[in-house]
């Protein structure tokens, strides 16, 4: 690990003047679950680390379920998050995505902003004896592109990088349209969460569309009608602790066993947080049917591009969407 | 004496008590101290530097930003180790290669050693050397061009001739079926959960060594021949070991490298390698092929069997297992002939690790027996039965024992093996696909020339040294309850010393012969002792002033008549004139020769024993299992194993089923889970880390049961113990394998078992 300098802050104010006063070398730590691997593998290399964590004791840590809608905290912890009964009732994909990711010991730890930002679990990102990484050394190429690229994405990518967004989480926000807030050097802002990851394209080093200095401080899930018949289904070599090979949210709203509207989100096989429009469109106003399931995975798959070992992830997603398409309907609400 | 229940089984017939580990509370409390635990005096810290490429050259390696570290003291390359002579692969060092460059041979070699005052700095330090390669393009495993292929006869001397049995080719042409079939498994590392570490303490021109080691012995005679030192100026202290399963048998690059950088430095040195470079600097599985023709006969019987196996090593050293050396002798298979060859990539030497001749050819051979039981309609047990035999298949000398058939009848009994409905893809639960599946678990029982030194003090307190490892096999404690019973004393009056190059020599952890080799040195010094106290009242010829009849024995502190009557061990002692007895101990077996005692000392472990001697020794068992895949994403699961298996005498049921349930375990994890992923064009291992490497975790393993099998062996040796660690982890591979066909109808030939192999 190289040396860096290390601050605590407790107010909101303190972490963003922190942030406005940073030569681009800094890092807000929360849980460090991410950071502190990355950091120790020497691939984020941050001259300044600044520990938000007291920051949990203001509202960045509340969870609010409220009539319009869900309000988490940055620095809630997964755990609290994935425990949380209203959260399991009425948005059980939030609840289910979060207890199905990692380890009892990490989502202790690990805050929710963190979580949707951390980073691709890619080898050749991970191991700085590559030299061929353009997440990590722009321009430098893509490794995987050749390499070992089974756990890497079909959805999403460029002829710059194809390494995949771990996270489950963020599944669950972009599917039920979550609103993030995000504070900053030059204020207050909020974006949809669909706007806050960038597409690898000419530039897989910038990943999200935060600017320098700029932290999440809450996630907004608006409250709708298909919330409580949500699922996310996970699909990995083993039973836990383990990244998703493909993963898929769903949140229904059914009239009968027509489909009114439908929230449909895709992980393990894309670059981002990725939202199957073209699946929902399908299926909306349509009854649900082998026909109508199988032409929605069709759909969410057809810009799919796969590489050596990872062909497989597209009929694996397509079925990983019957499943749990299926898995919601089901639901007993 | 222990209660018993699932972790601690009742003792059936030749089998000892449950007793508790020795060392369970000082694991559990910390108090265990691992080689990379023990406090050294004001020590530098190391940190490795690996090669970035598989093949080529160093052209330059820049170390000015490096030295500039804060604390850094030194950094040792190729052109500071020189003095250090070559290792020998033959002669128990894992690879030859060992030099730090300039010539590169395969992916993460050692290349440049940091040295500092503090870990952080020597790690920051090796992160800013900056290395110039000519890299050449290299040969990453099967199917990359610039490999060789030889036969292995030709250059391992370990296997100059492989099994052969009349005219298999003949055979195979007039059987009535043939299965022909291709198999592979994949690189696999060991991965023990403690890292590869060595502490070096250089005193008045000794050497002492810490570090985890399945060969205490060996690794001092190896260090001292690369420094070029007297083997008595090294000590090697390992008194635990965090998981080693072979990786820690054979000497590695490192530990001589350490030694002359505490001796460069004047200063004790600690290195603690990184869990990426444990897949490099150490050795792993090889991946392996196989092609397997059985031929047989409508009714089962097996007429031909051969099998060619290919093994990848790495260039220089022409490292194989060829395992068709013990699968040739498990069935009465008429004729057979089998060949083993040597794939020769641009890869660091592999080596042993848990079972590792049978692990992969007897996935081979079990596959193929279940692909002639499906094709025959025959139940795949029954085919095991039909091709049972008491002697061995190719010699025709007969098995020391052998109770496979009631190993199959135990455990598919347990399981409720009748219930199982033939046809692949009958069985279901909803969305879940269910297999059942069964497979042979088999063992060479080895045992090796082994020391050991015993003390009995008048008060009854016993002391057993032997330089055996403390791997995890429960050697402290079945010393322990060995000699307590022997002596007649209670376990806790007795002391277990091990992994200490100070101590009497014990052989190799490996090959699963410490117990039944050190097992049987300790009672011969036991027994030495006995006969001494036993004199000393047949000499006075009274015991508590009454006459001894025959035959005294040893309980509760006391020499006992066989009428009853009693005298005390510090009565005896005071008639002796002696306050303590100690008996030193030598065993040899049979067919060993007698030099090879001073060869253990000098750092040469001997075994014998399996196919080798006048009768074939081998340990065996059944393993079943039940898989559940979903019918649409394919995803597989294991939810029940059973596995039932006869190792000879069992010196303690509870240490014993923790053994076979690890195994059973790991053969989870090898069918489904376990493969290093090598990156093709570049040779470089991928997934070198545990988040990427996949094992099972808790909540992949629900049933899982062990059953202990009697049985008696007085041939293997005099403790009649056949060695268990490495039993249980054999064959499981298949059972899941022939469970996925039965499950789905797919054939799946190819370890790892994963997703996508089921998708099509």
């Amino acid at each position: 690990m190289r040396p860096f300098s290390f601050e605590s802050v407790t107010t909101a104010n303190d972490a963003i003047a922190a942030g406005a006063s940073g030569d681009g070398g800094m890092e807000f730590l929360a849980g460090g679950t991410t950071l502190i691997d990355l950091m120790k593998l020497d691939v984020m290399r941050p001259t300044r680390v600044v520990d938000i964590n007291a920051l949990a004791r203001t509202e960045l840590g509340r969870i609010d379920v409220q009539r319009q809608g869900l309000r988490l905290g940055a620095l809630v912890r997964m755990a609290e998050a994935a425990e949380h009964a209203d959260i399991n009732t009425v948005y059980p994909a939030v609840a289910q995505s979060l207890r199905l990711a990692a380890s009892q010991q990490i989502r202790n730890m690990a805050s929710l902003a963190g979580n949707v930002l951390q980073r691709t679990r890619c080898p050749y990102f991970r191991d700085v004896s590559y030299e061929q990484c353009n997440k990590r050394e722009p321009g430098s190429g893509c490794a995987a592109l050749d390499g070992i690229n089974r756990s890497h994405a079909v959805l999403g990518t460029s002829d710059q990088c194809i390494a995949s967004y771990p996270g489950d989480f963020a599944q669950a926000l972009i599917a039920l349209g979550a609103i993030v807030d995000i504070a900053g050097p030059r204020g207050m802002r909020d974006i949809p969460f669909a706007a806050l990851h960038r597409k690898p394209g000419d530039a897989p080093d910038i990943e999200t569309t935060l600017q320098s200095g700029e932290m999440i401080t809450a996630f907004f899930i608006p409250a709708a009608l298909w919330t409580r018949r949500s699922v996310f289904l996970k699909i990995r070599d083993r039973e836990s602790y383990e990244f998703a090979l493909a993963s898929a949210v769903v949140a229904l709203d059914l009239e009968e066993d027509k489909v009114r509207d439908v929230r449909i989100a895709l992980g393990g096989v894309a670059t981002i947080p990725w939202r199957a429009t073209a699946a929902e469109a399908v299926l909306k106003g349509k009854v649900l049917s082998a026909r109508s399931k199988r032409a929605a995975a069709d759909a969410a798959f057809a810009d799919a591009h796969a590489h050596e070992h990872n062909a497989f992830k597209i009929e694996l997603g397509k079925r990983t969407l019957i499943r749990a398409l299926d898995q919601a309907a089901a639901m007993e609400i | 004496m222990a209660q018993a229940n699932a972790a601690a089984p009742a003792p059936k017939a030749n089998m000892g008590q449950p007793v508790p580990r020795y060392d369970a509370r000082l694991k559990v409390t910390g108090g265990a101290r691992y080689p990379s635990d023990v406090a050294v005096n004001n020590p530098a810290f190391a940190f490795l530097v690996t090669s970035a490429i598989a093949k080529g050259r160093i052209m330059r390696l820049d170390l000015l930003e490096a030295r500039a570290v804060r604390g850094v003291l030194d950094i040792l390359t190729h052109e500071d180790t020189s003095d250090l002579k070559a290792g020998k692969f033959e002669g128990g060092a894992s690879t030859s290669i060992d030099k730090l460059g300039p010539d590169i041979f395969h992916d993460g070699q050692i290349i440049a050693m940091v040295l500092a005052d503090t870990y952080e700095a020597a790690r920051e330090a090796a992160y800013k050397v900056r290395t110039t390669y000519a890299p050449v393009n290299p040969s990453a495993s099967f199917d990359a061009d610039g490999i060789e292929v030889e036969d292995a006869t030709k250059v391992s001397a370990r296997h100059k001739e492989m099994p052969r049995k009349g005219d298999a080719e003949a055979a195979l042409a007039t059987a009535d079926v043939v299965i022909d079939a291709h198999y592979a498994t994949p690189t696999q590392h060991h991965n023990p959960i403690e890292l590869f570490s060595t502490t070096c303490v250089w005193t008045d021109y000794q050497l002492t060594i810490h570090e985890p080691s399945q060969f205490v012995y060996g690794l001092k005679a190896g260090v001292a021949q690369r420094l070029g030192i007297d083997a008595d100026k090294v000590r090697v202290i390992s008194q635990f070991v965090g998981g080693a399963f072979g990786s820690k048998g054979s000497m590695t690059p490192r530990t001589a490298l350490v030694a002359l950088a505490a001796r460069k430095l004047n200063r004790p040195v600690k290195l603690v390698a990184t869990r990426d470079q444990g897949f490099t600097i150490a050795t792993y599985r090889a991946e392996t092929r196989h092609h397997i023709r059985l031929g047989a006969q409508s009714d089962g019987k097996i007429m031909a069997y051969s099998h060619e196996g290919f093994e990848v090593s790495s260039r220089p050293d022409p490292y194989v297992v060829a395992g068709v050396e013990e699968s040739a002798h498990l069935y009465d298979f008429g004729a057979v002939q089998t060949k083993v060859n040597i794939v020769r990539a641009d890869r660091n030497t592999p080596g042993f690790m848990r079972s590792p001749p049978v692990v992969p050819y007897i996935y081979a051979l079990e596959s193929a027996m279940d692909e002639l039981a499906s094709n025959l309609k025959i139940d795949p047990v029954e085919l095991r039965r039909i091709n049972d035999t008491a002697t061995d298949p190719i010699e025709g000398k007969p098995y020391s024992s052998r109770s496979l058939m009631r190993c199959y009848d135990e455990a598919a009994d347990a399981f409720g093996w009748q219930q199982r409905s033939p046809a692949s893809g009958s069985m279901r639960d909803g969305d879940w696909l269910i297999g059942w599946g069964c497979a042979s678990a088999v063992y060479p029982t080895h045992v090796g020339v082994a020391t050991a030194r015993i003390r009995l003090l008048a008060n009854g307190q016993v002391r057993v040294q032997t330089a055996a490892h403390e791997i995890g096999n429960g050697i402290y404690t079945i010393l322990a309850q060995l000699a307590a019973e022997r002596l007649g004393v209670p376990m806790s009056a007795v002391t277990v010393e091990v992994g200490d190059s100070m101590l009497p020599p014990a052989p190799v952890a490996g090959g699963s012969n410490t117990s039944a080799s050190t097992c049987s040195a300790v009672l011969k010094a036991c027994d030495a002792i006995r006969e001494k106290l036993f004199r000393a009242v047949s000499t006075i010829n009274t015991v508590g002033g009454k006459s001894v009849v025959s035959e005294p024995t040893l309980r509760d502190g006391k020499v006992v008549a066989s009428d009853g009557m009693a005298e005390t061990f510090s009565d005896v002692f005071k008639r002796i004139g002696a306050s303590a007895l100690e008996e030193y101990a030598e065993y040899v077996p049979p067919g060993v020769k007698a030099e090879a005692v001073a060869q253990l000392y000098a750092g040469t472990s001997t075994q014998t024993g399996g196919p080798h001697g006048q009768y074939l020794m081998y340990a065996q068992g059944a393993e079943f299992v039940e898989v559940r895949i979903h019918a649409h994403t394919r995803e597989i699961r294991v939810p029940r194993i059973v596995g039932a298996f006869a190792g000879g005498r069992i010196m303690n049921p509870r240490t014993a089923r923790s053994q076979y349930m690890g195994g059973m375990i790991w053969g989870i994890s090898s069918a489904l889970h376990e493969a290093t992923e090598i990156d093709r064009n570049r040779a470089r291992y991928v997934n070198d880390n545990l988040a990427d490497y996949l094992i099972p975790v808790n909540a992949d393993i629900q049933q899982l049961e062990v059953i202990l099998v009697p049985e008696e062996d007085q041939m293997v040796n005099p403790a009649g113990v056949k060695g268990i660690g490495e039993l249980a982890n054999v064959g499981t591979a298949a059972a899941i394998a022939n469970a996925v066909y039965h499950a789905t109808g797919q054939r799946v030939r190819e370890l790892p078992i994963r997703l996508e192999k089921l998708l099509v």
